[in-house]
Formats: C-alpha cells, structure tokens, sequence
C-alpha cells in the first residue's frame, strides 16, 4: 500500500514539475508535510547529496525519499513514479514531431528554440559557476579554483593529447586534485 | 532485445558520469551518444533540451526518452530512460544509511570542489559546441543574445522562453523567409 503511495506522490511531482530535477523540491516540501516520510532537514542534507553523487538531482531525490520511506522497493517504487509522466509526455511529443517533421513550421520553431535553449543552458551554467567559485561573495574567492578552470579550458580544447580524452577523464583528474590540494578548505 | 540492452547500457554509462543534475549531462551525452554511438546530433540535443525545460519532468530523463524513442521507438524511449536512473536508484539505496555523513567526509567535500571547476568547463564547451550549431546567422544570434540575458536577470520561467523563441522563429522563418535552411 505504501509503495502504491509512494508511486503516486511522486507521479504527481513527476506531472507537475516543469524545468528539471530543482523544479521537484517544492513538491517534495509538501510531501514532506502532508505524509510526514522525511522530514525538511532531511531533504536539505538530501539535496547537498545529490550534488556529491553521480545521477540527475530529481530521481536522486526520489530515490532517496523513496529509500526512507520503503526500502529498495520504495526507492524503485519512487523514482518509477517521478519519471512515469516525463516518459508518456516525452513519447507523445516526440510522435508528434516525428509526424509533423516536415512542417514549416515545426521547422520554423526549431530554428528560433535552438539559440534559446543554447541560451538557457548558458544561464544555468552561470548559475553553477557562481556558486562554484563564489559561494561566498568576490572576496573569498580561492584562485585555486580559478587556476585549475583555466587549467581544465586549456587542456580540453587547445593540447592536442589531451583534447579527445572523455570527459569522465577530466573529472576523475579534477576530483584527485580537489582531494590533493584540499580545494574545499 | 540486443539493441535494447544496449540502449540501457548506454545510459547507464551517462547516468553514472553525470555529477550534479541535468546540465552536466550534456557534455556526456555529447561525446557518448552523438560522437561515439551516433544516436542524435548536436541540433537535437539542443531540441530534446529545450522541449525537456518546458515539459514536465527531470531534463535528463526527458532527453534519454526522446533519444530512445528516436533510435529504437516507444521500448528504446523506456530502456534509455530507465538506463539513466538505474545508476541512481543503485549508489543512492547502497549510501541511504550513511549518505549524510558521506557528505560531510573531507576527501569528498574536496573530491567534489573539483568535480564541480571541471563541470563548469565542460558544460563551457558544451555550450560552446551547441552554440555553433544552432546561432547559424544573425537572427539567431539575436534570439541567443536575448534569451541568454533575460535567463540570467529575470527569474521568468523556461515556459515563457520556449514559447516566445518558437513563436519567433515561425515568425522570421515563415513570415518573413528569414534565416538559412534549417534540417
């Protein structure tokens, strides 16, 4: 009973949060106050977590709550719940755009979303680069940080060698180094 | 069922790369899906992103359900979309009794304020690399250089952009015969 629940609480964040995994907290807030699972402090750890675990933010959210409140089976139950909706909503888009591939104006819309959604990906990531080298405001800015981007730049678009290596290789290097010289501290 | 299996894969691998949310998935999604497999090209993830802003749902899983779909139909959507959170579903309930002190462990508080440099770079040259693919001329241009300042100023939601940049485009492609030949 408490997985079918689960499934639909989250079904019902999966339906009603537009814009990606952050868009889900506020419905998780409610659930949190109207079923009592977890708590807020919970998910306040919960959403530091999923910065620190590989995996979209929403469905390790899911899987987490779902985790508290029901074991693997409430984690599998949740996080089925949470993306039940995007899958039909996305499979019915994506027929419709196959349909009307050919269409001016379904071509005409692409040709104007395309720079916009360049465009908002750009701006999330500002938003992510602020809070990775300023987290606390210009003044405590730790120039390691910003050697080590300038570093990652050069080597991922201007070195030869380096250049085509996977970006998993990038990452691995940077958490070593993060590890290393105690970029946290 | 072969093809399937591999579509789960695939996105296993991308759900396990990614660290800190949908954004980062795409300069994996470039190099796994378009460069390695072939599955999708530049200009459709910047569609799938767009459509998964303004579409219900986690952003990542959206596109892994579009990209599915697109190679394999309506079972390829499923299997891809379930690849990607079944490194979740595994790391999260294997960490769930510890998973708050595991943050708070100085090696991965450091390990991650790496990781975190490193994924603003790549998501750079990812936005870089779409950017050449979809701001073709100045029309483009102008809607990225507009679009990219409201996002960063106002707090309007992705909705009010979708629309007003699809709008504009039908507008400038339709009415008005502007712009290059799009696919």
């Amino acid at each position: 009973m408490i997985y079918l629940r689960l499934f639909w609480e989250f079904f019902q964040t999966g339906l009603f949060a537009v814009g990606g995994g952050m868009a889900t907290l506020p419905f998780l807030y409610d659930i949190s106050d109207r079923t009592g699972w977890f708590t807020h402090a919970q998910l306040a750890d919960m959403v530091a977590v999923s910065e620190s675990t590989p995996g979209p933010i929403g469905v390790n959210m899911a899987t987490y709550v779902g985790f508290l409140t029901g074991g693997v089976g409430g984690a599998v139950t949740a996080t089925l719940g949470l993306i039940t909706p995007s899958i039909l909503v996305i499979l019915i888009i994506s027929a419709f755009l196959q349909r009307f591939r050919d269409s001016k104006y379904v071509n005409g819309a692409f040709y104007g979303l395309r720079p916009a959604s360049t465009a908002m990906i750009l701006a999330a990531g500002v938003l992510v680069v602020k809070a990775t080298f300023l987290p606390n405001g210009l003044a405590a800015l730790d120039w390691r940080l910003l050697v080590l981007a300038a570093a990652l730049l050069v080597l991922t678009n201007a070195v030869k060698a380096t250049k085509k290596l996977h970006p998993i290789v990038f990452i691995a290097a940077s958490a070593a180094v993060g590890v290393v010289l105690r970029l946290a501290e | 069922m072969k093809e399937l299996l591999e579509m789960f894969a695939a996105f296993a691998k991308v759900g396990v790369m990614t660290f800190g949310g949908g954004y980062a998935m795409l300069p994996i999604l470039q190099r796994e899906i378009v460069e390695n497999k072939g599955w999708a090209t530049e200009e459709e993830l910047a569609d799938y992103f767009a459509i998964g802003q303004c579409t219900p749902g986690v952003i990542a899983v959206n596109t892994a359900t579009f990209i599915g779909r697109k190679k394999s139909g309506v079972a390829g959507g499923v299997f891809a979309t379930l690849g990607v959170v079944f490194p979740s579903i595994v790391i999260i309930s294997l960490l769930a009794g510890v998973i708050t002190q595991f943050a708070e462990l100085a090696w991965v508080k450091n390990a991650f304020a790496g990781i975190r440099v490193c994924v603003c770079v790549l998501i750079a040259n990812a936005v870089w690399k779409l950017g050449k693919k979809s701001v073709v001329d100045k029309w483009t241009a102008g809607i990225f250089a507009v679009i990219a300042l409201c996002a960063i100023l106002t707090d309007l939601s992705p909705v009010v952009f979708v629309l007003a940049a699809g709008v504009c485009g039908v507008v400038l492609r339709v009415a008005l015969g502007k712009g290059g030949a799009a696919k």
